[in-house]
């Protein structure tokens, strides 16, 4: 019983762990030709993400690898019932990728401009769809005995759309408030003061999705059965609130640190909210897909806590250590001059 | 079209293509390591520039390596659910640990070595590549201890339904995953091998940049004389291995029809599935299939009359890429050991045949590599897992073959266009030659300067 618990836990670190990085990765691949007023610029962008996106990617893999290896039957139908939307996700992650290791690799404005518009697409896609799944999963599938009733199209109903529009608009603002942090020339500030005026955009989504929770989800069950639990979206909201109040006093450091807070425990809410379900149904509760009954055997769990209790704090270590050794800013002025970049 | 074979359709497509990249991947990243070393410990510029030069290719190479395996991942579940709820007790723990021990340390360290040229001391550099080597391999054991359960399932037992693992060190030293590790890995490195051998030819037979190519040379044409030998054995193991697991696998890969012992091996036969019969079958050498299956001449090889014919796997397929496959092992050996015996005395230059030789042979590992998978994955038909699970009852329920079409379809679309732009930048890049380093002269094309002569 406990290790599944344990799993939940698990399953709900890593995927707001991909979200909170990988989140500002695809933020700033959606603002990367909106931010940058020329080539040195967009080139700093990418740069900033360069080193670590692919191992904040790899969230997403261990991510799908843990729902895997510790709840089989979950992975199985999580990913045969949204077929067609994680191909979507999966071709625009393929894209943006290739487009950031291979836009420096010519010399060549129209090849450059073409994969940055790749990596626009690559970036705004996953953004958007991962807010539509999980909005969707929030609000539960339609399954049933006969198995899944439902296709792209019906995953495109408002509440779904309106997570994904709250991802959107979270990542941007991460990705904005990133590079704010991580260059410097007048892209910092001018990425600075972007933060800040789409903070107001994501104030409102932030709202209505809130609101929206409420009649779409049975999210806050579990809130109201237990009401400490609050703490998680309040804290979210405090968050959420210190961004504005950061990024104002023009601290895009702290702005950034509490935007990766907002991350952390928006995923967490729709998470506790879930609990015990990974997917519910919203035909039939006995369909639902919870812990304990999608779930590995007691055995694999336990090595696949020591697995992960071994080595994920490991990568943890390493991951901030190479943030660390990548701390200095980039300066946009000296990117033409490097041969070796972005 | 069903979407069973669809499906089976698309993950030969996306597995068949993420295996371009990583055979170079395992043993580039490798190679490219031995340079930097060099350079760290030697302080020669010239293997600065070979690190720089080669890892330029290697990257290329290592970026569409890692787009196209995610594709993998996901696949189990959108195409397979039925596998995956079915054997995900068992199966979804290596995938899952090659994730968490492996693809972050590879992702995270390539990072470091692509960015921190400047900002890291040179050992320090030489070791993330390093990591980077030894985090694909990892990759590669994981993957193929999870691959290698397919083929030969251990440490399960049928409950509630579904396959539970039962002994998680049964399945970690699974000797099939084992043999079939370092036939894999090694043919990778034979395939990085004479990468970078038949690039150098090609500079050298244009006399550009001599020094910095008959070196690179010379240190493939080592390690592909070392690694095509240690492939050969490998697969020898690896033969016996599947002998032991999967008969129907072994008399398909001979085409051999009738249960028989002291079994001979014919160098030429061509299978005849509807009769049941080879229709030609000549030159024969008495018990040596034997031999080669069981080291014992005299050992039975169950022919694949034995089983039902629903039960055997597509005999052409496997027979004739394994044949393949064997001979191009066989002349990788030949050309490895006259490579290395050429530039060992120096004699590149004065062996323009050989040159070209090595130049064309360059996709010929390829080929080898992409028969050995069909041998593997097409020789364990029917079967997904052999004998436990079907292929054909894998599949997902909740798939259309509309929604199928259209996932090949755009894989087939998006993969074309990237092997495209690959082999475009493959091109460009290995014709371009490295860059200039501050002790070289400039070059001009078919004069040779002095200095690099010495």
């Amino acid at each position: 019983m406990e290790f599944q618990i344990i799993w939940f836990v698990l399953w709900a670190v890593l995927w707001a762990v991909y979200f909170m990085l990988d989140g500002f990765d695809l933020g700033a691949g959606i603002l990367q030709r909106f931010l940058a007023k020329n080539e040195s610029e967009r080139r700093a962008i990418v740069s900033s993400i360069g080193p670590v996106w692919d191992g904040n990617e790899v969230w997403l893999l261990t991510a799908g690898g843990a729902t895997f290896a510790a709840f089989p039957t979950t992975y199985a139908l999580m990913f045969s019932y949204l077929y067609t939307a994680l191909l979507l996700i999966l071709f625009a992650l393929i894209l943006r990728g290739v487009a950031m290791e291979l836009r420096g690799k010519e010399d060549s404005d129209r090849w450059r401009s073409n994969w940055d518009i790749a990596l626009l697409v690559g970036s705004f896609l996953p953004a958007l769809l991962f807010g539509v799944a999980f909005g969707n999963i929030f609000q539960g599938l339609p399954m049933d005995a006969a198995g899944y009733h439902g296709n792209l199209f019906t995953l495109l109903n408002p509440y779904g759309l309106l997570t994904g529009v709250f991802f959107v608009l979270l990542f941007i603002m991460h990705g904005a408030l990133f590079i704010s942090v991580k260059t410097s020339g007048d892209l910092s500030p001018r990425a600075l003061k972007f933060a800040n005026k789409s903070w107001y955009a994501l104030l409102v989504v932030a709202v209505l999705f809130l609101i929206h929770t409420n009649f779409a989800t049975k999210l806050y069950d579990n809130f109201v059965g237990s009401p400490v639990l609050f703490a998680v979206p309040l804290l979210a909201v405090v968050s959420l609130l210190a961004i504005k109040a950061f990024a104002a006093k023009g601290s895009s450091l702290k702005a950034f640190i509490a935007s990766c807070l907002t991350i952390l425990t928006v995923t967490f809410t729709g998470v506790i909210g879930l609990f015990p379900n990974l997917i519910p149904s919203n035909l039939d509760t006995r369909y639902s897909l919870t812990i304990f009954n999608s779930s590995s055997s007691p055995y694999t769990l336990k090595i696949m806590t020591a697995v992960a209790l071994i080595f994920v704090p490991i990568v943890i270590v390493y991951q901030a250590w190479n943030y660390r050794i990548f701390k200095q800013k980039i300066d946009p002025s000296e990117m033409l001059k490097k041969g070796e970049s972005y | 079209m069903d979407a069973l074979t669809l499906s089976r359709l698309q993950f030969a497509v996306t597995a068949g293509f993420h295996f371009i990249f990583v055979p170079l991947t395992l043993g580039l990243s490798l190679l490219v390591a031995f340079m930097e070393s060099k350079y760290v410990r030697t302080g020669d510029e010239m293997y600065l520039r070979m690190t720089k030069f080669w890892g330029k290719l290697f990257l290329i190479n290592f970026a569409l390596g890692i787009v196209t395996g995610i594709t993998l991942e996901f696949q189990f579940g959108m195409n397979w659910a039925e596998y995956s709820k079915y054997v995900g007790d068992i199966f979804g723990a290596p995938l899952a640990i090659e994730a968490t021990l492996a693809f972050f340390l590879e992702s995270t360290f390539i990072g470091l070595w692509i960015f921190g040229w400047d900002k890291i001391s040179k050992k320090l550099h030489a070791a993330s590549i390093w990591i980077v080597a030894i985090a694909a391999n990892l990759s590669a054991l994981w993957i193929l201890l999870a691959n290698g359960w397919m083929q030969k399932p251990v440490g399960y037992l049928l409950r509630n339904g579904r396959a539970e693992m039962v002994d998680f060190g049964a399945l970690v030293t699974n000797s099939y995953g084992w043999s079939k590790f370092f036939h894999t890995v090694l043919s990778g490195y034979v395939a990085a091998a004479f990468f970078v051998m038949g690039i150098s030819a090609y500079h050298i037979l244009r006399k550009n940049e001599l020094p910095f190519f008959k070196a690179s040379f010379r240190m493939a044409a080592f390690f592909g004389l070392l690694t095509s030998l240690f492939v050969f054995v490998a697969g020898d193991f690896h033969g016996r291995e599947v002998a032991d697991t999967q008969p129907t696998k072994l008399a398909a890969m001979e085409a051999v029809w009738e249960t028989q012992r002291a079994a001979p091996f014919h160098l030429l036969a061509v299978p005849d599935t509807q009769n049941e019969k080879n229709s030609v079958e000549a030159i024969g050498i008495p018990k040596m299939l034997s031999y080669l299956s069981y080291h014992d001449g005299n050992a039975e090889i169950k022919g694949l009359k034995e089983f039902p014919a629903e039960m055997r796997p597509p005999v052409l397929a496997t027979f004739l890429s394994f044949r393949v496959m064997v001979a191009l092992g066989m002349l990788f050996i030949l050309l490895a050991v006259m490579a290395w015996l050429v530039s060992r005395k120096d004699a590149l230059e004065s062996n323009p045949l050989l040159l070209k030789i090595m130049l064309y042979a360059i996709p010929l590992p390829y080929i080898a590599i992409q028969l050995g998978w069909i041998v593997a994955e097409v020789g364990r038909q029917p079967w997904i897992v052999y004998g436990l699970l079907k292929t054909s009852d894998a599949v997902s329920k909740a798939i259309t073959p509309g929604q199928v079409i259209l996932s090949l379809a755009g894989f087939t679309l998006l993969y074309g266009f990237l092997a495209i732009v690959d082999i475009y930048l493959l091109f460009k890049n290995a014709k371009k030659g490295p860059e200039e380093g501050p002790s070289v002269i400039v070059k001009r094309p078919g004069i040779v300067p002095a200095k690099q002569e010495a």
